[in-house]
C-alpha cells in the first residue's frame, strides 16, 4: 500500500508547528506548543522528556486520537506528504492500523480480554488488505513467530491474561507489524516491563525495524533506552521541544541547559554519591496553565537571564555544524557547555557503625488456593528462601531484583506486617522475628519505618500533610503537647526541604516528588533507625529523583541511619549503596560490596541484570546478554538452581547439576557470596559487561 | 363559586409554594455565589444534572419543612359534599376566611388532595433520610471490618448480609409490620440492636483517634455515650427519663424494618471498598507505624471511600422513598389515617380508573422526589469523579 | 468448578434453611397464631376458646418441632380430642387416622394445606405460578432486549444527544416504582374519566370505553394484547431503567479502555469496534443485574398483580400474609428463596463463563 505520489526520498513524517491543547470546563490547557520534527524513512525518532511534557500527545495527535477534550489547534502533520490534520475520518481510518501503527505502555490493557490473540492479529490484514480469514491467521500465526514468541500455535488460541507480560508487549509489536507499517509509534512501551525482558523487547524493536524498514518514533523517559534504539531525539520540557538532533550530539554536545540538567542529574556509572553527587534540577515542573513567559525553563535554569529569558517566545535555532541539530535557547552560544559542575560538593562518607539488623535464615512460605473458586489443592509460594545477612549503622544495604524476586515480602516481614516462616531477625539485639506490628513496643516500631513507592498511594488524600506528620509523632509518642508536636512536624518539613506552608496543604496539591518528601518527614517522625525504602525514586521523574534521593542520602549522613534501598534499577544502586544483595525468586542469589557485585565475577543474572540497564553514556559500552523467556512464577519454580532457565553459562556446569541442585552459596572472599555452581575458573574468566570508553 | 380552570389551579398551587421559592432561590444563590468554597458540594453546582436535582430534593425539603403554611386545608379533615371532587372545585360550605377550593380535587372520604400531599411530604422526609443514616452506621460498622480483616468474619457476615438480601422484601415486610408483631415485642430488640450501632460507631471513631491524648478521649467518649445513651433509651425502650425521645410503636416498627432491609445494601458496599482501598501505601504507612485496625478503617480508609458512599446515600434515600411507599401501598403504613404518599396511593387505587386524581397526585410526588434524589447522586458522581 | 457449584448449592440449602425458619417463628408467634385462631372459627371467640382452638390444631407443641414436622423430618403430630376425634397433622379431616402417613412434609412433598384457599399448598401454588410465569416470561421478553439496547446505545458515544435523552429516560423510569406507574398508566390509558380512552372513544377510535384494560383479571384465561399490556409495561419499566443505566455504565467504560483505543487505532470502524470488540465485555456486568434484578421482579409482580388483580404469586401471597396462612406462606416464602438463590447461582456460573479472564485464571 505504498502512496505512488510520494517521494521515499523525502520524510515519511513531517510535524511543523504543532499545537495542542485540551480543553476543559474552566479553560483551555494547551499540552504542545509549535512543535516540530521529521523523520525520514527508516530512521528511529526518540521523543525524550518528563511526565507531562507532552510526549504522548504528540503521539497521539499524528494518530489523530485526543479524545473529546484535546484539539489541534495549529500547524501540520505531513504523513507522506499528506496533511493529517486535515484528513477525514474515513481516510484515517486506512491509515491507522495498516500505515502507522502503534505500541503501548500497558500490554495488557491494550489488548482485548475477550478476544483470542490471533483473532485480535489476523483482524488488522482482514480490514486492510481485505485478506481471508485463513489467510489472515496464517499470517498472524508467522508473526508471532516473528516476534519470537515461543510455541506459536498455542499462542494465538489463547487470551490475553494467559500470557506474561512480556509476552503481551510481544503480540501488541506483532499486532503493530500485522501489515508492514511504514511508521510505527512505541509510547513507553517497556515501561511496565522488567529490565531483563525490556531488553530483549528492545531488541526485538530494533532488529524489525532493520528488517522491514520502519521508521519509528520513539517515546521515554529513559534517556538509556533511547539512546539504544534511537538513530535521533527531541528533548521535550513542558510542551515544547528544547532540542533535537542525531543522538550522539545531543548526548555529547547538548546545546539546551535543560538537557545538560537533565543529564547532571541521572546516575551514570561515575557517579559517586560522596564524591561525585548528582546534581538536581531546582523547583518543579511548571503546571500546563502556569507557565512562565519565555523560556518555559527559565525559573529553574543556571543561566537564566532576567529580562532576556523571560520577555518573549523563544523560537528554535540551528546549531551550526550539527546534523540538523537544534535548540530552543538564547544564550547557547554565550554559554561555556564544558564548564565543569560548579554546585557539585563532595560529602563526607558516612560512618558506618555496628550492626543494627542481623537476619539468619529467614523463610517466608505462604499458601495459596489453586483456583479461582477457591477448591483445588493448596500451593505453597515460597517467597523467600534462606535470607541471611546483616546491616549496620550508616549504611546502604541495597536490595535489587525484578518482579517476583521476594524484596516486598522481605520488607513486610521485616516490618512485621508478616510473620516469618521460619529464622531469625535481630534488630539492635532483640529478636522480632514471631513479633507482628501489633505486638512490637512503639521503640520498636519507631526505630524500623518504611517510605513507600507510590508517591500518589503513600499520603492518605483526606487529611492534610500536616495533620498526617503530627500523627505519626502521636503515635510514636513523641512530643508532651500538641505545641510541641505541631512544632516538631514544622522541623521535620524543613528537613526534607519542603516549606512550612506544606502543612496545611492536602495530598492532591502536592507534586510526586513533594509527596515522597512527606513521607520521608513520617518515616523519620519517630527518629528511625532502620528505613526501609521500597523503589521511593522509581515513580518519580528523572529530575526529581535525584532530588529525593540526595535527601535521603543526607538524612542518613546526619542520623546515621541503616536504608535498606528496595529497587530494581541498577544504576541508581551503584550511585547510593555501600553493599548489595541481588534477589531472583526469593533466593539472594549474589552480595557484596557494591563494587563486588558490579565486577566481575558475577552472578550469571547479575551479569545479565547489569547488562540489560540502558545507560545514557555513549562512553559506556555494554555487552548486551538478552535474557530467554521470562521470569518464573514463584509458585510453580523450576526444580534445581531458580536461574537455571534462563541461565547462559548453564552449559559451563557439568552433569546438569543446575537442573538438579540448588548451589549453596559460596563467598569468593571479602565477604562477596554468590549462589551459583560454576567452577571458580569460569567465574575468574568473566568479563565486565561495562567498559567505559577512554575518552 | 366556580370550578377553577387548569391554569388557575396551578397559579394557585404555585403561589402557595412561595415559601419554599424564596427559600430555594436563597440557597441557590448562596450556594453558587460560594461555591468555588463549598468543596464536592460546591462544585455541584457545576453539574447541570446535580443542580436539578438538588433543585427537586431541596423542592420536598422545604415543602415539608413549611407544610404548615403551605397547606389550604386540614389534611385529616373531611369536607361533606365533597367526595371525589375533581381538581379544582369549590368547597360547598367554606369555613369564614378559610382556603375556598380543593386545589387538587378531593379523596374518596372527601379530604383536601393537596393539603394531603404536602404534608405526606413530611412524613416521608422525617423516615426516610433517618432510616438511612441508621442503616448507613450499621452497614459501615459491619462493613468495615468484614473487608478489613475478612477470614471468617467476612464469611459469617456476609452470609447474614445475603441472608436479608435473599429475602423478598414484601414478604419480610408482611412478617414484620404488623400490629401483631408489635405485640411480641419483636421490633423493640430490632431497635435494641440496630440502634446501638451509631453509638459504638463513633465510640470507637474518637477513641482510636484520640487514645493518645486520653483526657480529650475521654471527653468525646463520655458526651457520645450520654447522648447517644439518652436517646438510645428513649427510641429503642421508650424509657426516656426526659421524654424527649421517644416513638410511637408503629413507626418504630417500620423504622425498623426499613433500616433492617437497607443494612446489608450498605454493607456490601463499604465491605467492596475497604478491600480496595486496604491495599494503598497509606494504609500500609498507618500499618507499618503500628496504627490499631479501627483507627486504619475509619480514619484512613472511611474518608476515602466517600464519594461513592455519599452517592449511594442519595439513591438510597430515594430507594427508601420507595419502599416506604410500598408499606403504604400494601397497607402497612404509619398509620391508617397518615397522609403519606404511599398510603394515598394505595387509598386512591380501588376507584382509579373512574377517579384518578386522589392517587396521581401522591404518585407524582414520590416520583419527582425520587427522580430528583436519583439526578443528585447522579450529579454527585460525575463530579467526584473529575478530580 | 463442580466443587464450586456444589459449595454454591450447600450455601443455598443452608440460606434457604435459615429463610424457612424465620418465615415459620415469625408467622408461628403467639399474637399471629391466635390472629389466625380468630379469623379460621369465629372472631368473637373467648380467650380461652382462642388457647383452647391453637391447642386442638396442634399449635402448641414446640415451635422447632413443628418446623421439623413441617420439613417432614419428624412425625406429624397427633392428638386424641376430648370427643375422642383423634386429629393430626397428616390425618385428613373425616379420613381414617390408621391410614395416615406418619410423616408429612416437605421431604414427602407434602407443602400442608392453605387456610385461605382452603386447598393444598401446592395445587395453590403451582396454578399461580403458572399464571406468573407468563407474567414473567413477557416482561423478560419486553425488559432485557430493550434495556440493552437503550444502554449500549447511550453508553457507545458518551455525553452525545442520544446518550442524553435516553439516559434522562433511564433515570426517570428508575425513579417511578411500580405502584407509581401502574398509577400513571391506568389513569392514561385505562380510566374512563381521564388521559387518552375519553378522547379516543369521543373520536370514535376505540370501540368500549377504555383503550386498555384496568385489570388483567381476564388475562388468566386468555391473553391479550389489551388486557396485559399495561401490567407488563408496569413491571418491565422500571427494571428497563435499571439495567440500561447498567449497561450505559459498563458501556461507557469499556469504551474508554485502551483495548478499544488499540481496536481504533488499528483502523477498525466504529461499528465494527463496538459490535466485536466492545459489545461482549460490556455485557458482562449487565448479566448479572439482569440476574439480580429478580428478586426485585419478584417485589414487582406482588405489587402489580394487586394492583390489576392478576391471581398469580404475587397476590397469593399478599393473601396468604393477611391472613397469617402459615403453610401458604412457608410455601410462598420456600419458592421465593429458591428463585433468588438459584438466579444468583446462574449470574456466578454464567459471569465465570461469560468473562475468560476469570474462567480460566
Amino acid at each position: 500500500m505504498t502512496d505512488t505520489t510520494w517521494d521515499p526520498s523525502r520524510p515519511i513524517l513531517e510535524i511543523e508547528n504543532l499545537s495542542i491543547s485540551f480543553f476543559t470546563r474552566l479553560r483551555e490547557i494547551p499540552a504542545v506548543m509549535d512543535f516540530s520534527c521529521t523523520v525520514m524513512p527508516g530512521e528511529a525518532m526518540g521523543l525524550v522528556g518528563e511526565s507531562g511534557c507532552g510526549k504522548s500527545t504528540v503521539a497521539l495527535a499524528v494518530m489523530r486520537d485526543l479524545g473529546k477534550n484535546g484539539r489541534i489547534v495549529g500547524g501540520k502533520i505531513r504523513f507522506k506528504g499528506r496533511d493529517l490534520t486535515t484528513m477525514g475520518d474515513e481516510e484515517l481510518r486506512h491509515i491507522r492500523g495498516s500505515e502507522i501503527a502503534m505500541i503501548y505502555q500497558e500490554p495488557m490493557a491494550s489488548l482485548n480480554p475477550a478476544m483470542k490473540v490471533g483473532a485480535q492479529l489476523a483482524e488488522v490484514p482482514m480490514i486492510h488488505q481485505g485478506m481471508s480469514k485463513a489467510d489472515a491467521w496464517a499470517l498472524a500465526r508467522q508473526i508471532v513467530a516473528d516476534v519470537r514468541l515461543p510455541d506459536p500455535d498455542r499462542i494465538i488460541n489463547s487470551y490475553p491474561h494467559q500470557l506474561s507480560g512480556g509476552q503481551q508487549q510481544r503480540i501488541v509489536i506483532a499486532m503493530a507489524l500485522m501489515s508492514k507499517p511504514a511508521l510505527l509509534i512505541l509510547d513507553e512501551p517497556t515501561t511496565a516491563l522488567d529490565v531483563t525482558v525490556e531488553a530483549g523487547i528492545v531488541d526485538l524493536v530494533k532488529d524489525l525495524g532493520h528488517k522491514y524498514g520502519t521508521s519509528m518514533l520513539f517515546i521515554s523517559h529513559n534517556l538509556g533506552l533511547v539512546m539504544d534504539v534511537c538513530d535521533r531525539l527531541c528533548v521535550m520540557y513542558s510542551g515544547e521541544a528544547v532540542e533535537t538532533g542525531n543522538v550522539v550530539q545531543v548526548f555529547d554536545k547538548m546545546r539546551h541547559p535543560y538537557t545538560q540538567a537533565l543529564f547532571r542529574s541521572i546516575p551514570l556509572p561515575g557517579a559517586d554519591k560522596n564524591a561525585r553527587p548528582l546534581v538536581a534540577i531546582p523547583g518543579n515542573f511548571p503546571l500546563p496553565h502556569e507557565r512562565p513567559p519565555g523560556c518555559n525553563f527559565g525559573p529553574r535554569c543556571d543561566y537564566f537571564e532576567k529580562g532576556r529569558c523571560d520577555a518573549h517566545d523563544i523560537e528554535m535555532e540551528d546549531v551550526p555544524e550539527g546534523d540538523r541539530h537544534q535548540t530552543r535557547c538564547l544564550k547557547w552560544q554565550e554559554v561555556d557547555w564544558d564548564a565543569p559542575i560548579a554546585a557539585r560538593v563532595a560529602k563526607e562518607k558516612a560512618r558506618i557503625g555496628k550492626v543494627v539488623l542481623k537476619m539468619e535464615d529467614l523463610r517466608k512460605y505462604y499458601s495459596v488456593s489453586g483456583s479461582a473458586f477457591g477448591g483445588g489443592m493448596k500451593k505453597v509460594v515460597k517467597a523467600n528462601e534462606t535470607l541471611s545477612f546483616e546491616a549496620r549503622e550508616g549504611e546502604t544495604l541495597a536490595i535489587v531484583g525484578e518482579s517476583g524476586c521476594g524484596k516486598s515480602t522481605f520488607a513486610k516481614v521485616l516490618m512485621g506486617l508478616e510473620t516469618a516462616t521460619s529464622g531469625s531477625i535481630m534488630l539492635f539485639d532483640e529478636n522480632v522475628q514471631s513479633t507482628p506490628i501489633t505486638k512490637r513496643n512503639v521503640d520498636t516500631v519507631s526505630a524500623v519505618q518504611m517510605v513507600f513507592q507510590n508517591p500518589f498511594d503513600t499520603l492518605n488524600p483526606s487529611m492534610t500533610v500536616g495533620r498526617q506528620i503530627i500523627r505519626a509523632l502521636e503515635i510514636f509518642k513523641q512530643g508532651k503537647s500538641d505545641a510541641e508536636r505541631h512544632a516538631r512536624m514544622l522541623e521535620l518539613l524543613d528537613l526534607v526541604k519542603l516549606p512550612r506552608a506544606f502543612a496545611d496543604r492536602m495530598p492532591r496539591q502536592l507534586s510526586g516528588g513533594q509527596k515522597q518528601r512527606v513521607g520521608i518527614a513520617r518515616a523519620f517522625a519517630g527518629g528511625a533507625k532502620v528505613v526501609v525504602a521500597d523503589e521511593p525514586v522509581s515513580a518519580l521523574d528523572v529530575s526529581v529523583q535525584a532530588a529525593v534521593t540526595d535527601l535521603l542520602m543526607d538524612i542518613q549522613r546526619e542520623n546515621g541511619t541503616t536504608l535498606l534501598f528496595i529497587s530494581h534499577d541498577l544504576s541508581i544502586v551503584r550511585y547510593l549503596s555501600d553493599r548489595v544483595m541481588v534477589m531472583y525468586l526469593g533466593h539472594v542469589v549474589e552480595m557484596g560490596t557494591t563494587d563486588q557485585v558490579f565486577q566481575p565475577p558475577y552472578h550469571p543474572y547479575t551479569e545479565a541484570l547489569l547488562s540489560a540497564v540502558p545507560i545514557a553514556d555513549t562512553h559506556v559500552e555494554r555487552k548486551r546478554i538478552v535474557l530467554e523467556g521470562d521470569i518464573p512464577s514463584a509458585v510453580n519454580p523450576p526444580p534445581g538452581c531458580p536461574f537455571q532457565t534462563r541461565c547462559r553459562w548453564k552449559s559451563q556446569v557439568p552433569g546438569g547439576l543446575c537442573d538438579r541442585e540448588m548451589p549453596p552459596m559460596r563467598d569468593l572472599g571479602g565477604g562477596h557470596q554468590i549462589k551459583c555452581h560454576l567452577a571458580a575458573d569460569i567465574l575468574a574468566r568473566m568479563e565486565p559487561v561495562i567498559k567505559i570508553a577512554a575518552e | 363559586m366556580e370550578t377553577l380552570s387548569w391554569f388557575q389551579i396551578i397559579a394557585a398551587m404555585a403561589g402557595r409554594f412561595l415559601p419554599v421559592w424564596l427559600a430555594l432561590v436563597v440557597t441557590f444563590g448562596l450556594s453558587i455565589s460560594f461555591r468555588r468554597r463549598l468543596g464536592l458540594y460546591g462544585k455541584l453546582f457545576d453539574s447541570p444534572v446535580g443542580m436539578v436535582g438538588f433543585g427537586i430534593v431541596m423542592f420536598w425539603v422545604f415543602t415539608a419543612i413549611f407544610a404548615n403554611w403551605i397547606i389550604t386545608m386540614d389534611p385529616l379533615a373531611q369536607f361533606s359534599g365533597s367526595k371525589n371532587a375533581v381538581p379544582g372545585s369549590a368547597l360547598r360550605a367554606p369555613v369564614d376566611g378559610g382556603y375556598t377550593h380543593l386545589l387538587l380535587g378531593a379523596d374518596h372520604v372527601a379530604r383536601d388532595v393537596f393539603s394531603r400531599m404536602v404534608m405526606g411530604s413530611r412524613v416521608v422526609l422525617q423516615i426516610a433520610p433517618a432510616a438511612t443514616v441508621f442503616a448507613f452506621m450499621v452497614g459501615i460498622t459491619l462493613g468495615l471490618p468484614a473487608g478489613y480483616f475478612g477470614g471468617k468474619l467476612d464469611t459469617g457476615l456476609s452470609f447474614l448480609a445475603n441472608l436479608v438480601l435473599a429475602f423478598p422484601v414484601i414478604l419480610l415486610f408482611y412478617l414484620l409490620v404488623t400490629p401483631e408483631i408489635v405485640q411480641t415485642g419483636i421490633p423493640m430488640w430490632f431497635a435494641a440492636v440496630l440502634f446501638v450501632f451509631p453509638i459504638i460507631f463513633f465510640v470507637i471513631l474518637f477513641n482510636s483517634r484520640f487514645f493518645t491524648n486520653p483526657a480529650r478521649r475521654n471527653l468525646y467518649v463520655g458526651v457520645v455515650l450520654v447522648l447517644g445513651l439518652w436517646a438510645y433509651s428513649g427510641l429503642a425502650f421508650n424509657l426516656d427519663p426526659l421524654g424527649v425521645w421517644s416513638m410511637d410503636p408503629n413507626l418504630l416498627n417500620v423504622f425498623v424494618s426499613v433500616v433492617f432491609v437497607n443494612a446489608p445494601g450498605t454493607f456490601r458496599i463499604v465491605r467492596g471498598m475497604v478491600m480496595d482501598i486496604k491495599t494503598r501505601d497509606y494504609v500500609a504507612a498507618g500499618q507499618t507505624r503500628g496504627e490499631g485496625p479501627w483507627y486504619i478503617m475509619l480514619w484512613e480508609i472511611l474518608p476515602n471511600a466517600r464519594g461513592p458512599l455519599i452517592v449511594d446515600f442519595c439513591l438510597r434515600i430515594g430507594y427508601t422513598t420507595i419502599l416506604l411507599g410500598t408499606l403504604g401501598f400494601f397497607g402497612l403504613g404509619v398509620s391508617p389515617e397518615s397522609p403519606d404518599w404511599g398510603s394515598t396511593i394505595d387509598d386512591g387505587r380501588k376507584l382509579l380508573s373512574i377517579v384518578p386524581h386522589p392517587a396521581l397526585a401522591p404518585a407524582l410526588a414520590l416520583m419527582s422526589l425520587v427522580l430528583g434524589l436519583n439526578l443528585l447522586a447522579d450529579g454527585l458522581r460525575e463530579e467526584s469523579l473529575k478530580d | 468448578m463442580l466443587l464450586f457449584i456444589l459449595r454454591r448449592l450447600g450455601v443455598m440449602f443452608l440460606t434457604a434453611f435459615a429463610l424457612t425458619f424465620i418465615v415459620f417463628s415469625l408467622t408461628n408467634l403467639q399474637p399471629n397464631l391466635e390472629k389466625l385462631a380468630k379469623s379460621e372459627a369465629s372472631v368473637r371467640m373467648t380467650d380461652d376458646q382462642v388457647v383452647s382452638w391453637i391447642a386442638n390444631n396442634g399449635y402448641d407443641t414446640p415451635m422447632l418441632s413443628r418446623y421439623a414436622q413441617w420439613l417432614g423430618v419428624l412425625p406429624g403430630w397427633v392428638k386424641t380430642m376430648e370427643d375422642g376425634e383423634v386429629r393430626g397433622r397428616c390425618i385428613a379431616k373425616g379420613a381414617d387416622p390408621a391410614a395416615a402417613p406418619r410423616y408429612c412434609g416437605l421431604v414427602q412433598g407434602d407443602w400442608g394445606s392453605s387456610t385461605v384457599f382452603k386447598k393444598p399448598v401446592s395445587e395453590v401454588l403451582g396454578r399461580s405460578l403458572g399464571q406468573t410465569g407468563w407474567l414473567m416470561l413477557t416482561v423478560m421478553l419486553v425488559m432485557v432486549p430493550t434495556a440493552l439496547m437503550l444502554g449500549v446505545l447511550s453508553g457507545m458515544r458518551e455525553g452525545s444527544r442520544t446518550d442524553r435523552v435516553l439516559s434522562t429516560f433511564a433515570i426517570v423510569t428508575t425513579a417511578t416504582p411500580e405502584y407509581v406507574s401502574g398509577v400513571i398508566f391506568i389513569a392514561l390509558f385505562a380510566s374512563a374519566t381521564a388521559g387518552l380512552s375519553p378522547l379516543l372513544a369521543d373520536w370514535g377510535w376505540i370501540s368500549g370505553k377504555t383503550l386498555f384494560m384496568g385489570t388483567a383479571t381476564s388475562a388468566m384465561d386468555d391473553i391479550t394484547f389489551w388486557n396485559f399490556a399495561l401490567p407488563v409495561m408496569t413491571i418491565a419499566l422500571y427494571g428497563i431503567g435499571y439495567i440500561a443505566r447498567m449497561t450505559r455504565a459498563s458501556m461507557t467504560e469499556v469504551m474508554t479502555a485502551q483495548y478499544i483505543r488499540t481496536a481504533r487505532l488499528k483502523g477498525v470502524g466504529f461499528t465494527q469496534v463496538v459490535l466485536k470488540h466492545a459489545l461482549r465485555n460490556a455485557l458482562i456486568a449487565p448479566f448479572t443485574v439482569i440476574m439480580l434484578q429478580f428478586p426485585w421482579l419478584l417485589n414487582g409482580v406482588v405489587i402489580v398483580e394487586t394492583l390489576f388483580n392478576y391471581k398469580g404469586f404475587g397476590w397469593t401471597l399478599v393473601q396468604a400474609a393477611t391472613n397469617n396462612d402459615i403453610e401458604m406462606l412457608l410455601g410462598c416464602s420456600v419458592v421465593a428463596v429458591f428463585v433468588v438463590l438459584v438466579t444468583q447461582l446462574i449470574s456466578d456460573v454464567g459471569y465465570v463463563f461469560l468473562n475468560p479472564r476469570i474462567r480460566l485464571a
